[in-house]
């Protein structure tokens, strides 16, 4: 027994050294060739040149090394639809006080979509916690999570968040698992079940394809067999302009603006985010599950309307109406 | 010698009988219908199916699930009994590695099934996210599927050398066959060696394997929010019911074929009472996991989890739900516990109850969970609050099932469904200790 274990510590030993010399061999070659790539210009010529890099420092370089190149085309200028807007972090805040449930909200959108399924991107919630507590109504975005749940498992980074704090989905890439559906506890994302009917529009878009093909344009267009939702309206929100749903709500119920200059407005005023949420109590939803909303509501108090006097607006069954 | 020659006319493959040839068509016929409905999918999206943004996802998951749940008796027979020294599995272990490597390829092909976008599959290399668990199940079924074949094919080789020697004036052809996948195995010590080596790694390697894979299908449902698939509870959850449809099919397959081959001579009531007690510890294990995973919620009731609960207990699903609890769970477990009914004949029904349970348990477990979000159903046809497979779901369903029976039955036909060689040196060796004894 003492034999055996001697023989194989023997053994291992002798396996260990075997794989340190090969190793060590190993990284010697991998350091000189490594040191040669390096060196191709062994014959510097000892004359130095001083640089300016596009971010303004000055450094100084052998001029040997210096190589003319193309001018880049606009390499600061290039904007990254993955990455965003520069500097910007946009917020909403829902204001459920002054929601009529009037649901121009929802046709506006649905007409800027170009939404043609079943399932409208924003809803109009009849909500109720319990017996005993007040109803109200409730419209919902896609919440914009600062975590979100629907990115962590898209297995092939076709939903993705940006620095601006949009979450949007790159059409061309999703392969329709519907796995981020499954993630979203907002339920807030819609599947193209079949070839999206966008008729005239899908003409038009021909014209302007370069332009439109892109997660930033408002689902368009939306692909069968991929995942679309809203997208707070990069398109408008580039021109500094409201989102849909802000901008066409009769009852200024939706604020949009920016957390890092903590301002957000409706077509009628503009207000601090931070007094806003503090005064009026804000919150977000199922905060407890960490997702971070980037939306924000305010408590139906002192409400602008009779909830039984709103419900006869709301339909069950339907949120994107169809053409007769 | 003259036992040799009996155990291989036993054990070599034959001809199928008109029987065979009937069923071998059947599931062809199936087959081709599933791919018609599958082409129609491919043309007009997944409208075709009853899933909708909120039952989102239906029977091609649960039917996934379930491959993948029974994929796992491969892990259980031949590596947990091997390691445990348990020599009854012998004549079983073919049969049951035939039975994973069918399961697991069709668990691949399943999922892809679901995916709306199937020309896009090689996104999930090009753009692949390691955080997300599609991007897991990846990585592990292509894992297992090698696993699988290579735990099927290397115990596989003697056997080979055998039938190449047996059929070569019958049928050279399919003697050219076996003597190339034999590997020209001639029995010497270096290759019994290796063989032997190459088997024990495999073996060890298949049970983390095993066990990953079963759990990064349960992680695809517990790393969401949903109320019903949130639970910490969801993998042993799901390695125990696996452990549950695997054994269920081995024990159906393996009466079938002992019945068609007549091989009642080595598969014994010996072996369908080893069976049923291997059987039963997986349906108690799985009864724990579910009075965990059911019993313990309904305690505490919290608001979202009773809703859910109920639609189960007394709502919409409660008919499913208690046909696989007591039929599919409860029943099994009694009638198991006798002696009587671990003969071959109840042992098949059994088996066939506990199989059609798993396939509905994974139902249960997809598509309730679906139709509770956090927020209400509103603002959607009154339809997408319910979810039952559409015709396309269930052809394409039933298909896949029907594939996975038609690669077993290829290979039973072509394979020696008892390990030859190896029961002829059991035997052997049984023979000797007699000798010894007398």
């Amino acid at each position: 027994m003492e034999d055996k274990n001697k023989s194989s510590r023997r053994k291992f030993l002798d396996k260990g050294l075997k794989l340190g010399i090969v190793s060590a061999i190993g990284g010697l070659g991998l350091s000189k060739i490594t040191s040669k790539l390096n060196a191709t210009n062994d014959d510097s010529s000892g004359e130095k040149m001083e640089l300016m890099t596009t971010d303004g420092t000055l450094i100084q370089v052998d001029s040997s090394e210096v190589l003319e190149i193309e001018h880049p085309a606009d390499n600061d200028k290039k904007y990254n639809v993955r990455e965003g807007m520069p500097n910007r972090k946009f917020v909403m805040v829902v204001d459920l006080a002054r929601c009529k449930n009037a649901l121009k909200c929802q046709s506006a959108c649905n007409k800027h979509h170009y939404i043609t399924g079943d399932n409208a991107w924003i809803k109009i919630y009849k909500m109720q916690e319990s017996k005993d507590t007040a109803p109200y109504f409730m419209p919902t975005t896609c919440q914009h999570c600062d975590h979100p749940p629907c990115v962590t498992v898209c297995p092939v980074d076709a939903t993705f968040k940006r620095r601006d704090g949009l979450v949007l989905i790159d059409n061309e890439r999703c392969i329709g698992c519907r796995f981020c559906m499954a993630a979203c506890p907002y339920s807030t994302r819609v599947f193209n079940w079949s070839e999206p009917d966008q008729g005239e529009i899908t003409l038009n878009m021909d014209m302007y394809q370069h332009e439109y093909l892109s997660p930033e344009y408002a689902g368009m267009p939306s692909l069968k067999g991929t995942v679309d939702k809203c997208d707070f309206c990069p398109h408008f929100v580039k021109n500094n302009e409201l989102p849909k749903c802000v901008e066409v709500c009769p009852n200024n119920v939706f604020y949009f603006g920016d957390k890092y200059e903590d301002t957000v407005s409706n077509s009628d005023e503009i207000v601090r985010l931070s007094e806003l949420l503090e005064e009026r109590a804000g919150y977000r939803l199922m905060e407890g599950l960490g997702t971070e909303p980037s939306v924000y509501y305010l408590p139906p108090k002192d409400r602008w309307v009779d909830f039984e006097e709103a419900l006869k607006n709301y339909k069950e069954f339907e949120s994107v109406e169809k053409p007769e | 010698m003259e036992n040799h020659k009996t155990l291989i006319y036993d054990l070599a493959p034959r001809k199928f009988g008109k029987r065979g040839v009937i069923w071998t068509l059947f599931l062809v016929v199936i087959i081709i219908a599933g791919i018609v409905a599958y082409i129609d999918q491919l043309i007009k999206g997944q409208e075709v199916t009853n899933m909708r943004d909120y039952a989102l996802w239906g029977i091609y998951i649960s039917n996934f699930v379930f491959f993948v749940a029974t994929s796992f008796v491969g892990t259980v027979t031949v590596a947990i009994l091997r390691l445990t020294n348990n020599s009854w599995r012998t004549p079983l272990v073919r049969i049951a590695e035939i039975i994973s490597v069918a399961a697991i390829i069709m668990a691949g092909i399943t999922i892809m099934i679901d995916m709306a976008r199937p020309d896009r599959l090689l996104n999930l290399f090009i753009h692949a996210r390691l955080q997300s668990p599609i991007t897991w199940d990846v990585v592990i079924i292509p894992t297992y599927i090698v696993i699988s074949l290579l735990l099927l094919y290397f115990p596989l080789l003697p056997d080979f050398a055998i039938l190449k020697k047996h059929f070569k004036k019958t049928k050279p052809k399919l003697s050219k066959w076996y003597g190339k996948l034999s590997l020209n195995w001639k029995g010497s010590v270096a290759q019994k060696t290796i063989q032997t080596k190459s088997i024990k790694i495999i073996a060890i390697m298949i049970i983390p394997v095993g066990i990953l894979l079963q759990t990064i299908d349960a992680w695809l449902f517990s790393t969401t929010y949903r109320t019903g698939w949130d639970s910490t509870n969801f993998a042993p959850y799901f390695i125990s019911g696996a452990f549950v449809a695997g054994i269920g099919a081995l024990v159906t397959v393996i009466y079938v074929v002992r019945r068609v081959k007549k091989l009642e001579h080595y598969i014994t009531d010996y072996h369908f009472d080893k069976l049923g007690k291997l059987l039963v510890l997986a349906l108690l294990l799985y009864f724990y996991f579910n009075i965990n995973e059911y019993l313990i919620p309904s305690f505490t009731a919290k608001k979202d989890e009773s809703v859910h609960l109920n639609t189960l207990f007394t709502g919409s699903y409660a008919t499913l739900f208690w046909f696989v609890t007591i039929v599919g769970l409860i029943i099994p477990i009694i009638v198991l516990l006798f002696k009587k009914g671990r003969k071959p004949y109840p042992m098949f029904f059994i088996g066939l109850i506990v199989v059609i349970g798993s396939w509905w348990k994974r139902f249960v477990i997809v598509t309730p969970t679906l139709l509770h979000p956090f927020l209400p159903i509103q603002g959607v046809p009154e339809s997408w609050r319910h979810y039952f497979p559409s015709l396309h779901e269930w052809l394409i369903t039933i298909a896949t099932l029907a594939m996975a029976l038609l690669i077993i039955t290829i290979l039973v036909r072509y394979l020696p469904v008892i390990p030859i060689q190896r029961t002829y040196e059991e035997q052997e060796l049984l023979k000797t200790d007699k000798t010894i004894e007398t």
